[in-house]
This record gives C-alpha cells, sequence and structure tokens, in this order.
C-alpha cells in the first residue's frame, strides 16, 4: 500500500543522504521525495511516498526513527492529511489546439505560466492522481515535465513539529 | 583556555576518559600526531595495518564495556579501517574512529589520499560526523562518544580535514560534561504494562525457553537474567554473541542454540510455548528457516532497538528499553507477585530435555590419532582453568571454541559474529590484552584466518602482549570445505591451502616463541608451556589437526531447529 511519511530531520550536511542510502541499502521503494527546510532554518521537513506491506513500512518507520538525523517522523497516510504535488508542464501547442489546451488547464485549475508562438508552459498544483490525469488529459505534445514530488500535511490539530 | 585543534582532540580524548588509541599515522592526522608526542596521558598503540587499529580497539571495548577509539589518517587509512567499522558495528560494538582527511580546501578535489570517509562508512556505523570548525571538535567528539556508547551501541566515525586540526588556530576549550541531542534519546525503560503482560505469559508457560544474545553483555545485564532464570528454573541458551552472560558450567544452561548449536538448545527451542528474547535479534544463523521457527511459541522480546523487534520473526510481547533495567523491572515483578510456574510441567520439560542432552551431540572421536580440534579448545580450557579471554576468527575453529570452551563470565567470549571477519581474532586479542595485562588471553585462530592479519605479530612484540594463538591448522579453510564436502559433492574449490608458511619459524621471526604440536598426547602440554614457562611471552602454537573433521551438529539451510543434522560418523540423517 501507498505511504507518505512526513520527516523533521537536522537541516545538516548528508542528512538527505542517510535516508536515501537507507533506502536504497534496505532495498525499500520510494516513489517520490521532497525536502526544503522549515520556518527553523535548522529543520527540514522531508516527504516520502513509499509502498509496501504492513510489515515493511513498519520497518521503514522503525530505521527511519533510528537514524541520528531524524528528530521526528509521521506516517501521514494513518489519518486523515492533505497531499499536494506541484507539476510544470511544456507543451507545443499550434493553432486550434492552443484553445483546447487553455480550457483544459482551467478545467483542471492550472495556469499558462509562459507563452511562446509554438509552446505553452503549464503550472499545475493537486494530488499525485490529479497530475497524472492532467498528463492523461492532454492531446498536445510533451516537450518536458517537472513534478515537485509530494508535499503532505495532516488535516486539523495534529501536526508535526519539535 | 586556548587551545589548537590537535591539543582539543588529545585533550578531550584526555578528559573523555579514553586510556587508549589504536592508530597508524599519516599526512592528514600529522598535527594530531604531533600533539600526541608532546604528552603521556592518553597511550597511542601504533598497529601495522588500519584494520588491526579497528579490531584492537574493537576487542577493548568488548573486553571492557568502554569505547574503543582509532585514528587513522585519509583515504587508504580510512579503508582499510572500513572492515573493522562494519564488524563493530554488525556486533553493536561502541567504538569512536577518528579518521583525517585533506584539508577543507581540497575536499572535493580528488586530492593526494582523498576519499569520502563519511560517505563510504555511512553505511556501516552507527552515526558519523565531518568537522568543519576548530570550535566544532570537542562537542562534535561529545557527541560521537554519546551516541557511540547509548542505546543500541555502535561505532562513531568522525572525520577532521587537516586544516582543522593545525597548530596556528586556537580557539577556547572547555570538556563538555553534558549532551542533549534533540534528534537522540534512547528509550530504556521498558512500558510498564508490556513488563506486566510479559509476567503473566512467562509465568503461564509449560515449556519456556529463555534465548539470550550479545544485548545482554552490551547491556551488562548478566546478574539480572541469571536471577532471572534461576528464579524460574527455566532452560536458557545464548546465541554465539551471547555466550558468558549466563554460566555455561550452570545445569539450567542447555548450551549455544542455532546453527552449530546443541541438540537440545535447537530441540527445546522448537517444542517451547513460551519463548523469552532477550538482546538477540533472531539472525538467520540463529532462527533457521523461519517458517518452522518455534511454531508453538509465545514470544516475548526484549531490546533496546525498536527496529530489532519484529524485523525477522513476529512477536507478542514487544518490550523496548535497555535489557539490564527490563529484566530487572521484570525481576521485581515477579518477586512482588511471589507466584512459581507449574513446577510439575516444569518437570515434565526438564525430562524431555534432558533426554535430547542424552544424545550428546558435540560427541568426538577421543583416540583418534590426529589432533582432533575440539580436543584442543577441551584442553585449552582446562589448562586456563575456564578463565581466559578468548578471542576468535572466523569459520570452524570459531565454532569449536563456542561449543567447547565453557564461558561463565561475561566480555570471556569475543569474537566476530554478526560480519564474520576473518583476522579478527590476533588484533582483537591485543584489545585485550592491553585492557587486561594480566589475565590469560588465548586468540583461536586457523591458518587461513590468522594469515589475513598476521602483521600484527610485530604490534604484539613491540608492546609485549603475551597472547597465546592457538591455531588449529588443518591445511583448508574448513568451514568452506565443509559446506563444500556437504554441499558441493566435495568439490574443494580453492579451499585448499598450499605454500603454507612454517608458523613457528614465522612466530620467530617476529620475535616470539613458536610451537609446533602434532601429536594428541602433547597437546596438553604445550598449552602448559605456553601458559607457564612462556608465560610472559607471545606463543604461536601451531596444531596440526585434522583435516577431515567438520562441526556438528548443524542446520542446513532451509531446515528448521528439528531437523538437526548429527554427522555423518553417527550414521544417521536428519534426527
Amino acid at each position: 500500500m501507498r505511504h507518505i511519511i512526513s520527516i523533521l530531520l537536522e537541516n545538516e550536511a548528508g542528512a538527505l543522504s542517510r535516508v536515501a542510502g537507507l533506502f536504497s541499502a534496505r532495498g525499500y521503494n520510494i516513489e517520490s521525495l521532497s525536502v526544503a527546510p522549515t520556518e527553523d532554518p535548522t529543520l527540514s521537513r522531508m516527504t516520502m511516498v513509499t509502498s509496501g506491506s504492513e510489515d515493511i513500512i513498519e520497518q521503514i518507520t522503525k530505521q527511519l526513527n533510528k537514524l541520528v538525523d531524524v528528530v521526528k517522523l509521521l506516517d501521514l497516510t494513518e489519518g486523515d492529511h492533505i497531499e499536494r504535488e506541484m507539476m510544470m508542464i511544456k507543451t507545443r501547442v499550434t493553432g486550434e489546439e492552443r484553445e483546447e489546451v487553455k480550457r483544459l488547464t482551467d478545467i483542471f485549475r492550472g495556469r499558462i505560466i509562459d507563452v511562446t508562438e509554438t509552446t505553452y508552459t503549464i503550472e499545475l498544483t493537486g494530488s499525485a492522481d490529479k497530475l497524472d490525469a492532467f498528463i492523461e488529459a492532454i492531446r498536445a505534445p510533451i516537450l518536458e515535465t517537472v513534478r515537485s514530488g509530494v508535499a503532505g500535511i495532516s488535516r486539523g490539530e495534529k501536526s508535526l513539529h519539535v | 583556555m586556548k587551545l589548537n585543534g590537535g591539543e582539543i582532540l588529545v585533550q578531550f580524548l584526555h578528559d573523555e576518559g579514553v586510556e587508549f588509541i589504536f592508530g597508524y599515522p599519516g599526512g592528514a592526522v600529522l598535527h594530531i600526531y604531533d600533539e600526541i608526542y608532546k604528552q603521556d596521558k592518553v597511550k597511542h598503540i601504533l598497529v601495522r595495518h588500519e584494520q588491526g587499529a579497528t579490531h584492537a580497539a574493537d576487542g577493548y571495548a568488548r573486553a571492557t564495556g568502554k569505547p574503543g577509539v582509532v585514528l587513522v589518517t585519509s583515504g587508504p587509512g580510512a579503508t582499510n579501517a572500513v572492515t573493522g567499522i562494519a564488524t563493530a558495528h554488525l556486533d553493536s560494538i561502541p567504538m569512536v574512529v577518528i579518521t583525517g582527511q585533506v584539508a577543507t580546501q581540497f575536499i572535493g578535489s580528488d586530492a593526494f589520499q582523498e576519499v569520502d570517509s563519511v560517505g563510504i562508512t555511512r553505511p556501516c556505523v552507527k552515526h558519523n560526523f565531518l568537522v568543519k570548525r576548530v570550535e566544532d571538535i570537542a562537542i562534535t567528539l561529545k557527541k560521537a562518544f554519546y551516541v557511540a556508547t547509548t542505546g543500541r551501541p555502535g561505532p562513531v566515525v568522525v572525520d577532521i580535514p587537516k586544516d582543522i586540526t593545525a597548530p596556528n588556530v586556537k580557539v577556547d576549550y572547555v570538556y563538555p560534561d553534558t549532551i542533549d541531542m534533540r534528534s537522540y534519546s534512547p528509550v530504556v525503560k521498558g512500558h510498564p504494562k508490556q513488563i506486566k503482560q510479559a509476567v503473566d505469559i512467562i509465568l503461564s508457560a509449560k515449556q519456556p525457553m529463555i534465548y539470550t544474545g550479545g544485548g545482554v553483555v552490551l547491556s551488562n545485564a548478566s546478574d539480572e537474567v541469571t536471577e532471572l532464570a534461576r528464579y524460574l528454573g527455566y532452560p536458557i541458551t545464548n546465541t554465539l554473541m551471547g555466550l558468558g552472560s549466563y554460566p555455561a558450567t550452570d545445569p539450567q544452561f542447555v548450551g549455544m542454540l542455532g546453527m552449530h548449536g546443541t541438540y537440545e538448545a535447537n530441540m527445546a527451542m522448537h517444542q517451547s510455548d513460551v519463548l523469552i528474547a532477550i538482546g538477540a535479534r533472531f539472525d538467520d544463523r540463529v532462527t533457521g528457516d523461519i517458517e518452522k521457527f518455534c511454531p508453538q511459541a509465545k514470544i516475548i522480546h526484549i531490546d533496546i532497538d525498536p527496529s530489532s523487534i519484529s524485523k525477522n520473526v513476529p512477536v507478542d510481547v514487544p518490550i523496548v528499553g535497555d535489557v539490564k533495567r527490563v529484566v530487572g523491572d521484570i525481576n521485581a515483578l515477579l518477586k512482588e507477585k511471589d507466584i512459581k510456574p507449574d513446577q510439575v510441567a516444569l518437570d515434565l520439560w526438564w525430562e524431555r530435555i534432558k533426554d535430547w542432552q542424552k544424545e550428546d551431540c558435540l560427541q568426538f572421536d577421543r583416540n583418534s590419532k590426529l589432533i582432533k580440534p575440539q580436543f584442543v579448545v577441551e584442553k585449552l580450557y582446562e589448562v586456563t582453568k575456564g578463565d581466559a579471554f578468548v578471542t576468535s576468527d572466523v569459520g570452524q575453529h570459531q565454532m569449536f571454541a563456542a561449543q567447547f570452551y565453557k564461558f561463565d563470565k561475561p566480555r570471556r567470549w569475543i569474537n566476530s559474529g554478526g560480519l564474520g571477519t576473518m583476522g579478527f581474532g590476533l588484533p582483537a586479542a591485543m584489545g585485550v590484552q592491553l585492557a587486561h595485562p594480566g589475565a590469560s588471553v588465548a586468540c583461536i585462530t586457523g591458518e587461513a584466518s590468522i594469515q589475513m592479519c598476521i602483521q600484527e605479530l610485530s604490534t604484539c612484540l613491540q608492546y609485549r602482549l603475551p597472547i597465546k594463538v592457538v591455531n588449529l591448522n588443518n591445511r583448508y579453510m574448513g568451514m568452506v570445505r565443509q559446506w563444500q564436502e556437504l554441499m558441493y559433492e566435495s568439490r574443494y574449490s580453492h579451499s585448499y591451502m598450499d605454500a603454507l608458511p612454517d608458523f613457528v619459524k614465522l612466530a620467530e621471526a617476529y620475535g616470539h616463541v613458536g610451537l609446533k604440536i602434532t601429536d594428541p598426547k602433547d597437546v596438553e602440554d604445550a598449552l602448559k608451556e605456553a601458559f607457564g614457562k612462556y608465560k610472559d611471552r607471545l606463543v604461536f602454537l601451531d596444531f596440526e589437526t585434522d583435516q577431515n573433521e567438520n562441526v556438528y551438529p548443524m542446520i542446513k539451510t532451509g531446515q528448521g531447529h528439528n531437523e538437526m543434522y548429527l554427522g555423518s560418523e553417527r550414521g544417521r540423517g536428519l534426527a
């Protein structure tokens, strides 16, 4: 099953490689990973999407907790949560297709952020599924896709902080 | 007090209570070595190869419970240390390894003797650090010692660029007495509810087993575990790493378990209804085929590392905490409850165990004209009155040592159980002998393993370490040969060692005493001579042993605890 694990870790050189190294050394999957410093510059927040049986996810969280740089972690999929991913997609659009792509972008609540005579660059934010659906729906040729990886947060009072 | 980086490092080690640094100099650590030269508070032991330094520090740590300290240079110094770091990592041994690094401005430029030490060691350390400022040396070393010695112990690497220890940059130094790390706080106290539940299950047992591992040694919990076992009257088995944590001569001890454990220990594991696992990690060499492991048992698992719990085998009652503390709490609760387990059931259980013991699974041919390796270990046990520190390398000799030297005290049996590092025994014995100068220290080894770190014989002379090297020389990589015999139709592919050195002359060339023993009737006298007449010398005892001897009993790949192979000479297959 797909799990979204949120990790607070020390914002130190090598911390990211410890997490990535753990996953490769123990043969766990990483579907996506996003990381950036928090409002406290000594801490980074990482969101990692992984998949596996319950036993494997339990091991993953235990092994992550064991890393000395990991301050705290939370499996967001255990409770109500919100996930978002940002995508920028560059498409080749000419003639009538330009209007079609514009309409599709509106339907998906995306924005066209760069325009040339032959291309549109579209920005789209949402769940990973929504981004997949947009890629599926668009007919125009795709020149480039950039995705941020999933970022997630718990709903309600629950929060991951020191 | 204003000190330069090198001075801070040496002063810190002294303030931290470090007795010995095991090391080897080189370009990136010359500033540090210059400071070591100027003082005599911390003793430096010069090895002949960085692998030797790590194993020696490791042996010192295992024999004392204190962290071992290593100092090596950048590049090859660090890479040579990696095997020893990984060895300590797999056996959870506290160790701090200081590696020199090229100067900060050269990092990443493929400079002379540059290697990414932090990157290379990352998967085989508990944690590692790169020090980037002189001001950070003391606090980083403090963190290193704290992380290495608390929770589940392990090796920590501190990589220090050369310019950070240079004599011209001086900063204030104060020894940091305490340290607080928000991202690291091991749980030591077990959850009371879990402990209560465990006690109820323990008392309900009809066919119980206590299975304890290296965690009991690391946690110094032998007294607590012994008290628990004696109070309950339950049978107890130790893993390879746990030997000595319960007295092997005690009648409740049923021997080591696992691949080359005793028949009675493994059968009792298989038939148990309650398994009390303490500081053990259900290693594949212990469990046999996981599908067949303890099919009826309710399992209680006490361990300081949450990730050890339910990793290989799902457990019923997990208790995360320091073994010493948790078992102490269990003992207290048992006494408070004052309920004894079902004595009738326990008597019946012991009868079954005694039946299994009648198999005499460790028997060997005592009338052989060839020296049997088991016989040498038995005689070593007698001659040293069971009171020696015994290190070993890896292979058949290691298993014979574990089976036949009856360790009654913890920290006496020192071997590479997890990583299985050949070459470990001799340098580890150096660390042990330095820690316990007056003690009898024997290194049980084989002619293949000993050659992997034989250069340390030179270190032994320099520091006058009177180690007794017990070389069970069968001219084969014995364990490889055994597997080839049993699983590869005796195709002995590259397991035979031709062109062996004359070990007697070799020992003599290094300035030691060498003895060659070829007849079983000379074994005892040679050992007596080594521990008597040559008490103060390193003696290399080269025993020419039976080439065809195998380690039995044995659980073959894919078999369970109840499917032990007792040996072909006994005219039987599966038990």
